[in-house]
């Protein structure tokens, strides 16, 4: 056992300090008999034979970059600069544990902090947690959030249909043991229509930027409604999206979540990512989730410790504002590295590239016959197609050109059968925008 | 030694990336949405690296020292599942693909759920849950499913030992449960009359560690099961401290209906400086209907078609709770689980718990004499000292913990749990050499003695840190959460 | 510690002082020393009723948080918004600008139920022979 150092002799010289005979003396207080039962299991491997295992296993997918791929919905597919895995794989940050300990802890701390602010920059809020397990559990803990702000007086939120089904489903799941009921789920309505639904009863209204859909809604006027009832107003927000437009800060929003994977983080089949949260300052008692701040050491150098515990399971137990301990640090360190690395100009420019981009494969698109862009809103990286074919079968004829077509969206919406999410990054050079074209003019 | 913050190397006009060329004509730019104003760092790419670098040398890990902190489980990680969990084939997969294109992830996924089902002898498994409290959440959930699933809708408390971890509570809270707090007995087990006292049809269940935050084996598990199930509610398992009994026992076996795996504590994978984990939750077959989804199910081929191979596919339980979060479970932290699985087979995982055990006792009998140890009983993973040293009464843990600092290693985890004043819980794991355990019991034992002879010296510990100890009040009181220009 | 004289106290370490229909409530030298350094103190809303024993705040430390219950019945008139900014006024001057909240008390016979200045004064010495702390 290579992870095990004891020789024969540290065993007899311990046990000989334990004054028991064997190992497995140790185990007197474990009822005889369910000790030592009879498993089923397949033998160990060695290290390489265990490499060739896995490699075998992921050489059975299929992975994107062996192919032009057009998939978003949720987890896209960005470039990552080597930096970010470079500095994420340094085991003085992944072999750590929650900086608990500040005085030995100071390069977790700090990052976060950083992170923290470049989180608070981006959404335009004032302040950020240290990350929640992803975008879906950040909107679950937002409704939660805002439910406690208004001291669970109000049990009906207002969740936009164009969230992601995923982090819709998830919400539900989470307030399944609270007062809670959730609106809004007639697609027929926007940001503004939906806005009549938010009443005195209302916790949070919950809208996404840009929607599951890849629009940009008007946010005009949803603030001052959504404050004149009394409600918080939620924003689930693509991070790569809000170096391009306007900050939901801007806007009047009350709390900013999202996936913050498309910030250097692997595809991975769908994690770990993380889940990004900010907030306005008035409601940093109520957030949930670790929290780095500012201070000094007994010299007056300036340090970082976690603060604000008080708020948190370990300190107030089931009155605590969540449950959440393991957060997405190694994560939100990948988000950072990117963020930085990319910084004020260059995540502007990767969001100006997708946008054109993915306008430009709506234009194609849309010359061609069978095929309609019925996305008429302004949007960023995606856009709904209707196609002549159910989608299902599309991609399976794209596949066939090695091709990755888009997201099906009659799987959550039943009247949008027949209707692909098609999403552009700076991944996708023009020439497999044209080919997708030439493949869709093709199986149409 | 400290680090100026990102923000401040920042200068106009540098940048870490180079972007393609944008090789399509531009589209016009919704001038209404344009935000005016981006306040992110700029730098170039070798300032930041030495940015993150010299961040990196500020940080204990596990890496660069002894960790021995209560109840995480700070084993080594070995870096095979690194490379493995980087491979190109399951970094680079979208989860939205079809489920014929990601049939590597899938059989993973199906593996890792036949492995923990075989460790826990539990009937099914969620892979879903992304951490421990994540677990315990859906694990909670269920309870309540599966309760008003059978009409039985009075059952509103929900059990806890004073000793539990914090999340327990939380946990229990978030799923509208009442908690209801039992106390620990002389030997540290769950005292039986309390419990008897309030188990009545309004109990839901129960939440367990076992061994618990004491490092102690409860010797009445058996009977606290037929307690809890015998007035109809059902018993959670927080698997947090399986790293004692991986491989040794199972934990259905102990009457467990419902438990949760901390596959960043007991199977290796890496923290990350607080994440991500991964919380996948096992349950009996009553209750497998009421699990989270997806998970995977293996369609096997029948004999004419045999050459086609199995087909793996996702699924979700006809009564499930629902999704806990987005697409499939924290996915890259399951690869590395399952290689340290595969890698380590049965016997191996066997060894984790008796040399976890054989390490912590080793430690408890080197320091009892010193620290006074409240619950006199042979550990299992870890143990609880008190940090009232006799003699040196002044002297608090937390001056001892900062103290170990001096020495190189990081502090137990200090004032949990609860019920044990000044506690220091110690975790030493398997991975720790006897030279390692020696120099840390060492340094405890000198610390021990400056505590009644220089207490100072503790009292301002740590003195050989980048940092000094840090003020926390300030910190809490004017909270500076964000750098600002 | 200081048990100040004409309030009457909880043995949860609240104190209160009746000024005709109103009445100051706050948490007393004791509970601040044990609580130590206090970094927060959530208050709730003017218009808010609660009755005798309902918690109705919390006050936090670095590693702690308490909830506080209101010694008598009543409807939140004023709050100590200094407090939001200078918590630490409850380690200073506890029973004076350390104070949490005003009440309009709706049942004035419920004082009768609390200790006076001299009887939790008693409570608090057998408590810590008891050894508690």
């Amino acid at each position: 056992m290579p992870y095990i150092p004891h020789s024969d002799a540290d065993r007899a010289a311990m046990l000989d300090a334990i004054g028991v005979k064997h190992i497995k003396n140790l185990f007197a207080d474990v009822p005889a008999k369910v000790l030592y039962p009879k498993f089923k299991f397949p033998p160990p491997l060695d290290e390489q034979t265990l490499l060739e295992h896995f490699r075998f296993a992921s050489d059975n997918n299929a992975n994107v970059n062996d192919y032009m791929c057009f998939l978003g919905a949720g987890a896209y597919r960005h470039f990552i600069p080597s930096v970010v895995d470079h500095i994420v794989s340094r085991s003085e940050f992944y072999t750590a544990y929650t900086p608990y300990q500040p005085e030995i802890s100071q390069g977790t701390l700090q990052a976060i902090f950083e992170y923290q602010s470049m989180i608070c920059a981006l959404t335009g809020m004032e302040v950020a947690n240290a990350s929640h397990y992803d975008g879906a559990t950040a909107v679950a803990e937002a409704v939660v959030m805002a439910y406690n702000v208004l001291r669970k007086k109000r049990n009906k939120v207002v969740m936009s249909p164009f969230v992601h089904p995923e982090y819709r489903a998830t919400t539900r799941t989470y307030v399944q043991g609270l007062d809670l009921e959730i609106v809004g789920d007639d697609t027929r309505q926007d940001a503004q229509s939906l806005l009549s639904l938010v009443d005195e009863e209302t916790a949070c209204f919950v809208t996404q930027f840009p929607n599951f859909l890849g629009e940009l809604e008007d946010f005009r006027g949803i603030a001052e409604h959504v404050h004149d009832k009394g409600a918080l107003w939620v924003v689930v927000a693509d991070p790569i999206a809000l170096g391009l437009f306007k900050a939901p800060g801007d806007y009047g929003a009350d709390i900013v979540v999202g996936e913050g994977q498309p910030l250097g983080n692997p595809l991975s089949f769908g994690g770990p990512y993380l889940g990004f949260f900010a907030t306005r300052e008035q409601y940093v008692h109520k957030m949930a989730g670790r929290l780095v701040g500012e201070t000094v050491d007994a010299e007056g150098k300036r340090g970082f410790v976690l603060t604000l515990s008080a708020r948190e399971q370990h300190i107030r137990r089931e009155r605590a504002t969540s449950n959440i301990c393991s957060n997405e640090a190694l994560n939100a360190l990948a988000a950072a590295v990117y963020l930085a690395a990319l910084g004020k100009c260059g995540l502007r420019q990767l969001a100006e590239i997708c946008y054109h981009k993915a306008h430009y494969l709506a234009r194609e698109i849309s010359k061609l016959r069978h095929y309609e862009v019925v996305t008429t809103k302004p949007f960023f990286r995606e856009f709904v197609v209707r196609c002549p074919k159910p989608v299902a079968e599309m991609n399976e004829a794209l596949l066939e050109r090695d091709i990755i077509g888009g997201y099906d969206l009659g799987r959550d919406y039943p009247e949008m059968a027949n209707h692909m999410l098609v999403c552009v990054t700076e991944r996708n050079s023009r020439l497999e925008i044209d080919t997708l074209v030439r493949a869709l003019k093709e199986v149409s | 030694m400290t680090e100026p913050l990102i923000f401040e190397i920042s200068r106009p006009g540098r940048c870490a990336a180079s972007l393609p060329e944008l090789d399509v004509p531009e589209a016009r730019l919704p001038q209404a949405f344009l935000r005016n104003d981006l306040p992110l760092p700029e730098v170039s790419e070798p300032d930041l690296v030495r940015h993150y670098v010299r961040l990196s040398h500020l940080n204990h890990a596990v890496d660069t020292g002894f960790y021995p902190l209560g109840s995480c489980t700070m084993k080594y990680n070995p870096k095979i599942n690194e490379v493995i969990s980087r491979l190109e084939g399951f970094a680079a997969v979208h989860p939205y693909q079809p489920a014929h294109m990601v049939q590597g992830c899938l059989y993973v996924m199906y593996v890792l759920q036949g492995l923990l089902q075989e460790i826990s002898g539990f009937a099914a498994i969620s892979l879903q849950p992304a951490a421990g409290a994540h677990g315990e959440f859906t694990g909670m959930l269920m309870v309540r499913a599966y309760h008003r699933d059978r009409g039985d809708l009075g059952r509103t408390k929900v059990l806890v030992p004073d000793s539990a971890h914090g999340t327990n509570p939380a946990s229990t809270a978030m799923c509208g449960f009442e908690v209801v707090e039992i106390r620990s007995d002389a030997r540290g087990n769950v005292d039986l009359e309390d419990l008897k006292a309030h188990c009545d049809e309004h109990v839901a269940g129960m939440m367990l560690t076992n061994p618990n935050t004491l490092g102690l084996f409860d010797e009445n598990i058996l009977e606290i099961a037929k307690i809890v199930h015998g007035c109809g509610g059902l018993l959670y398992g927080d698997g947090a401290n399986l790293n004692a009994i991986v491989g040794v026992v199972r934990p259905a076996d102990l009457g467990f209906d419902i438990m949760h795996f901390n596959l960043h504590k007991t199977f290796s994978t890496p923290h990350g400086g607080g994440g991500p984990g991964a919380g996948p939750v096992g349950v009996t077959k009553a209750l497998a209907d009421y699990l989270p989804g997806p998970i995977v199910r293996v369609e096997i081929p029948d004999e004419e078609s045999l050459d086609e191979g199995l087909y793996f596919y996702p699924f979700m339980p006809p009564k499930s709770i629902g999704r806990v979060k987005a697409f499939y479970g924290n996915f890259g932290v399951l690869v590395r689980a399952c290689a340290y699985i595969l890698h380590l087979g049965i016997e191996g995982l066997r060894q984790v718990a008796e040399h976890a055990v054989l390490n912590a006792n080793y430690l408890r009998v080197r320091l009892q004499d010193t620290y006074p140890l409240p619950y006199k009983r042979t550990c299992m993973h870890e143990f609880v000292l008190s940090g009232k040293i006799p003699g040196a009464e002044g002297v608090r843990t937390i001056d001892i913990a900062k103290r170990l600092m001096d020495f190189g290693f990081h502090p137990p985890t200090i004032y949990f749990p609860l019920i044990v004043p000044e506690a220091l819980m110690i975790e030493p794991t398997e991975t720790e050499s006897l030279e390692t355990l020696d120099a840390f019991a060492d340094a405890m034992l000198q610390i021990a003695e400056e505590a009644r002879t220089q207490p100072e010296l503790l009292h301002n510990a740590p003195h050989t840190t980048p940092l000094r100890r840090l003020d926390d009040v300030r910190a809490a009181r004017e909270p500076k959460l964000r750098w600002q220009p | 510690m200081k048990v100040e004289q004409g309030l009457l106290y909880m043995e949860s370490h609240e104190w209160v002082r009746l000024e005709g229909d109103e009445a100051v409530v706050g948490i007393s030298d004791f509970a601040q020393e044990e609580l130590n350094d206090v970094v927060y103190v959530e208050l709730p809303e003017v218009g808010d009723t609660f009755a005798q024993g309902d918690v109705f705040g919390t006050v936090e430390s670095v590693k702690a948080a308490s909830d506080v219950y209101l010694p008598l019945s009543g409807e939140i008139i004023a709050v100590n918004k200094e407090l939001e900014d200078s918590p630490q006024l409850v380690n200073e001057d506890p029973y004076g600008k350390g104070w949490f909240v005003r009440i309009k008390v709706s049942d004035p016979d419920e004082a009768k139920s609390l200790l006076d200045a001299d009887a939790y004064a008693k409570f608090l010495a057998e408590e810590a022979k008891k050894g508690g702390h």
